[in-house]
């Protein structure tokens, strides 16, 4: 038996040396390469930086990731910020000579799969900064294990005020081009009490930090306003059977259902609010995260009429017709959902920085993980097309407009403002 | 010896003493909620409807369990799959086609007969095919085996449907003579949840006489009171297993169709926590039993629905909806206490349970 043993642990052991083995030649041999054709060899560069270096040798693609949902049931969502990604970095070219290449990960939008893409992100030194998560509730891992690891992450589409409260989940190298959803929120509950003129209104959101945050705004909101909230509740990711938590709701007679879900959730929700005595003619409204085709298709007709909050698109400006024109060339659609151009201004931060923070050494360009989170800290003034970006010390940095669209015969339509 | 005993009697106070604190906060919560009654009796009755039309769809998808279980005493875990693949199968190339091309609206019973037909093929070709390929190799494998190999059987079936129809959700049509409301016994009703009551109970009457009364039936009776001694009395216990898996997975296709006329969403996760559920209905009810099935799944359904409302609200409990499930796994906890076997279950033998 224990010559068995002494046998797996001797093989054990070979395989590990072969495996590290294999893992580490890779520095040396690009640096060697670097010093017989230039004057500047690559060793001389000292790296300063207090949380470390990422250097790319010459040839070597400048590399960053996404961590967006390309996965389940709300893939539009994801991969509309993917696409946007996709184009910033067609646009933008060489990255002082060298080119960039992008690592697509999910997100699962789930705390899961934000800390599964995360680990496998920061597995990988050669990674300089991360696009994403798409959803807040992946957001809070990942900017957890990003964070630790010295990396920067900026993400195009979480809107939980969480990520961006230092009493909370707000951790440093956390920046954001959405829209904080203490904007949203209170947009949405503005327009509840002011244009609609709903006194009573009930508020339904899944446990995840973006529809929980969210849902919570709305209900501060619409009290401080002189509204009244006839029930905060909550239902499961993965529910089906909405109709006993819309029976409590029911109870309370409102006149206005907010619940910012995901479109599954979402969709169960709106068919059988339709179904449940008391709210057949409720004013339903939800949020962001359910703009997309699939969300059409997951409310169906029970959808028609119903409100969305969600970032304003009529940005005017050049960029951004260029931008539609490419995204329709490349990927034959329409925009599927409307966080592709704060994906769009969230790569152009990133390689901006890694532009300016970079110290070109001959072929080589040595990136300072700790000048990346200081230059994406500063962004001040930046025009991108969503605004004029400007990023406070938590890394909000959104120029935040906020719209509400009605689903009327399958389109969304700008109501308000 | 008397250290042993000492030691039981701490467990089973605090046995007890866990016993009487659920009981007592059910007990506390029920009566808190109806003092302040915030409900009016109509909203309570659409609440139970609720929860007897989702245990009937638990209990259609906890007879599969239930069967396996008594015939080859593993569980299958790919049962949740069976269920989704049929449905998946049947609304996009069945019953979206047919909704579009009008013909759902003009015939809804052939339609509907259309669509049950093929979603039940689709779950017994999958539940078949899993059969062969991924359980019998293993019929004389350790217990744990068949387990690992259904979990693994279940990612399987998951993911090869997501790459065959994409991760999206795919709307199930909404047929215009089932939508809408009805009054039986001066209760307003959805007609969905009506037909779903209605023939979930048909399909288990139909399966618990089958089983009873048919020589199939007896087969797969005797196949899981002792297979050794069936094969010596000339029963092909082979064939009896095969059935077995074909009438849980038929069942599950008709859980299928009615979970889609009720939530009229399917997608290729769908199959998950119904299969987690309608498990847990299975245990609750007494596994290997089919009428304590049917009863598992209905109490569990019920309970979802209701015991937000009745036990939590009045203990001040915020959002207790989103404790459904852990009043479900309570539930299946306190009855384990008090009958291990489940609420119908026979006491098992050693070798058997």
């Amino acid at each position: 038996m224990s010559k068995r043993l002494f046998a797996v642990l001797a093989l054990l052991l070979i395989a590990s040396m072969v495996l590290t083995a294999c893992g580490s030649p890779e520095p040396e041999a690009p640096a060697e390469e670097a010093a017989a054709g230039e004057e500047a060899a690559a060793g001389e560069f000292e790296c300063t930086d207090e949380i470390g270096c990422v250097t790319y040798y010459a040839d070597e693609p400048v590399r960053i990731a996404s961590a967006l949902v390309i996965s389940g049931p709300n893939t539009d969502l994801g991969m509309d910020s993917q696409y946007g990604v996709e184009i910033a970095i067609a646009f933008k070219g060489d990255v002082a000579g060298h080119a960039v290449e992008l690592q697509a990960e999910d997100d699962g939008c789930s705390a899961e799969g934000g800390q599964a893409a995360g680990q496998k992100i920061v597995s990988d030194q050669t990674i300089i900064g991360i696009v994403g998560t798409s959803c807040s509730g992946a957001g809070v891992p990942l900017s957890t294990v990003m964070s630790e690891a010295g990396y920067v992450m900026v993400s195009p589409s979480n809107t939980s005020p969480s990520l961006t409260s230092p009493d909370e989940a707000w951790n440093p190298g956390y920046y954001r081009t959405a829209h904080n959803d203490k904007v949203q929120g209170k947009a949405m509950a503005d327009f509840a009490f002011s244009e609609l003129g709903i006194t009573k209104a009930a508020a339904i959101h899944d446990g995840d930090p973006y529809t929980e945050g969210l849902a919570a705004v709305f209900a501060d909101s619409f009290k401080e306003l002189g509204g009244e909230i006839t029930e905060f509740t909550a239902v499961n990711k993965g529910d089906t059977d909405m109709r006993p938590v819309l029976t409590s709701v029911a109870a309370g007679e409102p006149e206005f259902i907010y619940y910012p879900v995901f479109t599954a959730e979402g969709g169960f929700l709106t068919k059988q609010a339709r179904e449940v005595a008391g709210l057949e003619d409720t004013i339903l409204a939800a949020a962001d995260g359910m703009i997309s085709p699939a969300a059409i298709e997951a409310v169906g007709e029970a959808g028609e009429g119903m409100y969305f909050s969600g970032p304003d698109l009529g940005f005017e400006n050049e960029l951004y017709s260029e931008f539609l024109a490419k995204y329709e060339e490349d990927y034959g659609t329409k925009p599927i959902s409307v966080f592709h151009a704060h994906a769009f201004d969230a790569t152009n931060l990133i390689l901006n920085c890694v532009e300016s923070v970079g110290v070109v050494d001959g072929d080589d360009l040595h990136v300072g993980r700790q000048d990346m989170r200081d230059c994406l800290g500063a962004t001040s003034g930046y025009d991108g097309i969503t605004g004029t970006l400007t990023c406070d010390e938590y890394g909000d940095c959104a120029d935040p407009q906020i719209t509400v669209s009605q689903l009327t015969a399958g389109e969304y339509e700008v109501v308000w403002p | 010896m008397s250290e042993r005993i000492k030691q039981i009697d701490i467990l089973g106070v605090v046995m007890w003493f866990f016993r009487a604190a659920i009981i007592v906060a059910m007990l506390w919560g029920t009566i808190a909620t109806l003092m302040d009654n915030p409900y009016s009796a109509k909203a309570w009755t659409d609440t139970i409807v609720a929860g007897i039309a989702q245990g009937s769809l638990y209990a259609l998808i906890a007879i599969g369990y239930t069967l396996v279980y008594g015939v080859l005493f593993m569980i299958n875990f790919a049962h949740g799959e069976f269920f989704m693949s049929g449905i998946m199968t049947s609304t996009i190339f069945i019953a979206i086609p047919m909704s579009e091309s009008g013909y759902l609206d003009a015939n809804p019973v052939l339609g509907l007969i259309i669509i049950a037909l093929v979603t039940m093929l689709v779950s017994i070709g999958v539940a078949i095919l899993t059969e062969r390929v991924a359980y019998k190799p293993l019929r004389g494998a350790p217990r744990l085996v068949p387990l690992i190999t259904a979990i693994g059987a279940s990612f399987f079936w998951q993911y090869y449907f997501r790459g065959l129809y994409g991760s999206e959700v795919k709307p199930f049509p909404l047929i215009d003579s089932i939508a809408g409301k009805m009054t039986i016994f001066g209760i307003e009703i959805l007609k969905s949840q009506a037909l779903v009551i209605v023939v979930a109970i048909i399909m288990l009457i139909g399966l618990n006489l089958f089983v009873i009364k048919t020589k199939v039936g007896k087969s797969i009776r005797a196949a899981a009171e002792n297979k050794d001694v069936a094969r010596l009395m000339g029963i092909d216990v082979d064939r009896a297993i095969t059935i077995t898996f074909t009438m849980g997975a038929a069942m599950a296709g008709i859980a299928g169709v009615l979970y889609a006329l009720v939530f009229r969403q399917v997608h290729y996760f769908m199959g998950f926590f119904p299969g987690i559920k309608a498990f847990t209905a299975a245990v609750l009810g007494g596994i290997g039993s089919i009428p304590g099935a049917a009863l598992g799944g209905l109490l569990l359904g019920v309970f979802e629905s209701v015991g937000p409302a009745l036990f939590l609200e009045g203990l001040g409990v915020p959002s207790p909806h989103q404790l459904k499930d852990v009043i479900a796994f309570t539930m299946l906890v306190l009855v384990l206490i008090f009958r291990p076997q489940g609420i119908l279950g026979e006491r098992l033998a050693e070798e058997k349970a």
